[in-house]
């Protein structure tokens, strides 16, 4: 007999849900979504910038995918698209359709990594050529085997291990390496979850794997990071150092946030991009990503602070661009 | 005599294999729960509980995201519960036995077996753009709670046909209208069944990765949903509804996938919280039978 006021008390408040003011939470909320790749630099900034403002603003972040992100960003959902590759050509239309501007704002880079087992005495060094004639879709079926590559090396089998075809990881690797995004053989381990690719290398001798630096620095005991000639003939390794430099090229990529034109008008919006870019170094470098050169940053925030719309890149993802190059480059739309 | 030797054999044997399948299914349960206990054990303190997300594993905590499980649980069940219970009692004590309802009960059992990311695209749609509710709360306990609706339907369903036909018969028969039967009797005497239902219902939304996702579940939030209770009138607020949230499967999702492996230790603990919080459900519903198949006289 009792069960029917409780029920009747779930029906009022089931029905009571229709009464719910439509943004009462919208106010003093800065939306954040987009690469997973950007993310652990976007959540260190979050977490920092709600403690510096004691809650009084909220920050949020997703994680959809550098397309995810510009999807939501040019339909106007999120204040800043986290990003690993510059905005394509058909998302720059999507957003010129929505009326949607946003700032281009380089926060950090990434090496990509080129890693293999520990047991592999064969390889330290890798050319271009030598990754694109694995990697390349001619190499489908073709090659198999380490000596195929490259006579000197053993005849054991290739075991290759890269991120899927949604990542920006995979978009930029095949940009460097065969020269044109999305262009790979497709007869390899792929996984969006990059520890599966870490754990690839670390039991198989005949493994060779490519993911981005935050991966490899905490496993770095576990593997080996092999050296890439750079158009200079400099075999060098990833670091941070390698990157700053320029000299780890072509598999050194900048890593972006944009910001909604129009939500940059609000307060906390323009606070919190204004925290990521003379804050966030350090954090960047908590979270095993490099911090731009210290004048990049300050270019960046005028870039911010003068409203600089557009896209630097035109819809292409440019390889070996410094950004300093790109940050005094004109935008298009 | 061989017959009858033969005979008891194969009832000891049964005996064994029975006993047999049981231990290995709890074995897997066991084995899961305790390598899950045993390898985030380091960060299952009180503090985990309390503190929200970070980048630094050994600050990182859940909160954020067992409230907002904690909050979609509820919001699924308020919305589960009066249609999938009223859905059922209809079609066992009011329609009309003929092809059209055999074809809805039907569908009503095979939406039970539909992938959970068709709903999660469903609610997309239909809850976050066509309702506007937004990527809130109220949207991912609404779509959990279709999630679930078959499995409350098809739990009441049964526990409804389990009264005696000779108590609703007496009943009819001292002059109660069919409301009246249902209302006060056949629904207090199956309400133990219904809530089973609802809990195992509840059970499986709980852990639901994929529709909760589609619907827009955030990654990071180091907040909490506004408060339900207000110190003004009417002292209940019904804005945490419509606020972002995370749950507990997509923090243990992103943990999962980190770089730093220390994080893999939170999402242990995560999950083994995850699934004490299951089992807390479940012997609630344990004990919720019990408490109705009390006062059952008959």
């Amino acid at each position: 007999m009792k069960s029917i006021p409780v029920l009747t008390a779930m029906a009022a408040l089931a029905a009571g849900l229709a009464l719910v003011p439509q943004d009462a939470a919208a106010q003093q909320t800065i939306k954040l979504d987009g690469s997973s790749t950007v993310f652990p630099i976007s959540e260190a900034v979050a977490e920092e910038f709600q403690i510096a403002r004691r809650g009084k603003v909220r920050v949020t972040v997703g994680i959809s995918g550098t397309g995810g992100g510009f999807k939501k960003l040019c339909r106007g959902e999120i204040d800043i698209a986290d990003a690993s590759r510059p905005i394509s050509k058909s998302e720059m239309e999507a957003c010129a359709r929505a009326g949607i501007q946003y700032i281009e704002l380089p926060v950090a880079y990434d090496a990509l990594t080129v890693a293999v087992n520990p047991k592999n005495t064969w390889v330290d060094t890798l050319t271009v050529a030598e990754l694109k004639k694995m990697w390349e879709p001619a190499a489908q079926g073709a090659i198999r085997t380490w000596k195929q590559v490259n006579p000197q090396w053993p005849a054991q089998p290739l075991a290759l291990f890269g991120p899927g075809a949604d990542s920006g990881t995979f978009d930029y690797f095949t940009e460097a390496i065969v020269g044109k995004a999305k262009s790979s053989r497709g007869d390899f381990t792929a996984s969006e979850d990059d520890n599966v690719l870490v754990q690839g290398v670390e039991s198989d001798v005949n493994a060779l794997a490519y993911f981005g630096y935050a991966y490899y620095a905490p496993n770095a005991a576990k593997m080996k990071a092999v050296k890439i000639v750079n158009s200079k003939g400099q075999a060098i390794a990833p670091s941070p150092r390698g990157v700053l430099d320029g000299s780890y090229e072509p598999l050194s990529r900048p890593i972006f946030i944009y910001v909604n034109k129009a939500s940059a008008q609000r307060a906390e919006v323009k606070a919190f991009v204004e925290f990521y870019l003379s804050q966030g170094a350090p954090l960047v470098e908590e979270v095993k990503y490099v911090p731009l050169a210290k004048g990049a940053y300050e270019k960046a925030l005028a870039n911010f602070r003068a409203g600089k719309a557009g896209t630097a890149f035109g819809g292409r993802n440019e390889v070996g661009l410094t950004v300093e190059e790109l940050l005094a480059r004109e935008a298009n739309f | 005599m061989g017959n009858i030797e033969r005979r008891k054999l194969m009832d000891r044997v049964f005996v064994i294999v029975g006993l047999f399948a049981l231990i290995a299914a709890l074995a897997v349960l066991f084995a899961l729960f305790a390598d899950l206990v045993v390898q985030g054990a380091p960060r299952l303190d009180a503090g985990f509980l309390t503190s929200f997300a970070s980048r630094k594993p050994a600050e990182a905590g859940i909160l954020a995201a067992w409230v907002g499980t904690a909050l979609i649980m509820l919001v699924t069940a308020c919305v589960a519960m009066p249609l999938g219970v009223a859905a059922a009692i209809y079609l066992e004590e009011y329609a009309p036995k003929n092809g059209f309802t055999a074809i809805i009960e039907v569908n009503v059992t095979n939406l039970a077996g539909v992938p959970s990311i068709i709903y999660g695209l469903l609610a997309l749609g239909l809850f976050v753009y066509r309702f506007n509710f937004g990527q809130s709360i109220l949207a991912a306990g609404s779509t959990l709670a279709l999630l679930i609706l078959p499995i409350v339907i098809v739990a009441t369903r049964e526990a409804v046909r389990a009264v005696p036909r000779p108590i609703r018969e007496a009943a009819y028969a001292l002059g109660a209208t069919r409301w009246e039967v249902t209302a006060h009797h056949v629904l207090p005497y199956s309400m133990g069944g219904v809530l089973t239902g609802m809990i195992i219902g509840l059970s499986r939304a709980i852990g639901e990765t994929a529709p909760i996702i589609t619907i827009g579940a955030l990654s990071f939030i180091a907040f909490l949903p506004a408060s339900p209770f207000t110190s003004e009138f009417p002292f209940l607020s019904f804005a945490w509804l419509k606020d972002p949230f995370t749950a507990m499967p997509i923090q243990m999702f992103n943990w999962v996938s980190r770089p730093d492996p220390d994080f893999r230790v939170n999402a242990a603990a995560a999950g083994a919280i995850l699934l004490g919080m299951t089992l807390l459900m479940n012997g609630l519903a344990i004990w919720l039978r019990f408490r109705f198949r009390k006062r059952i006289y008959w």
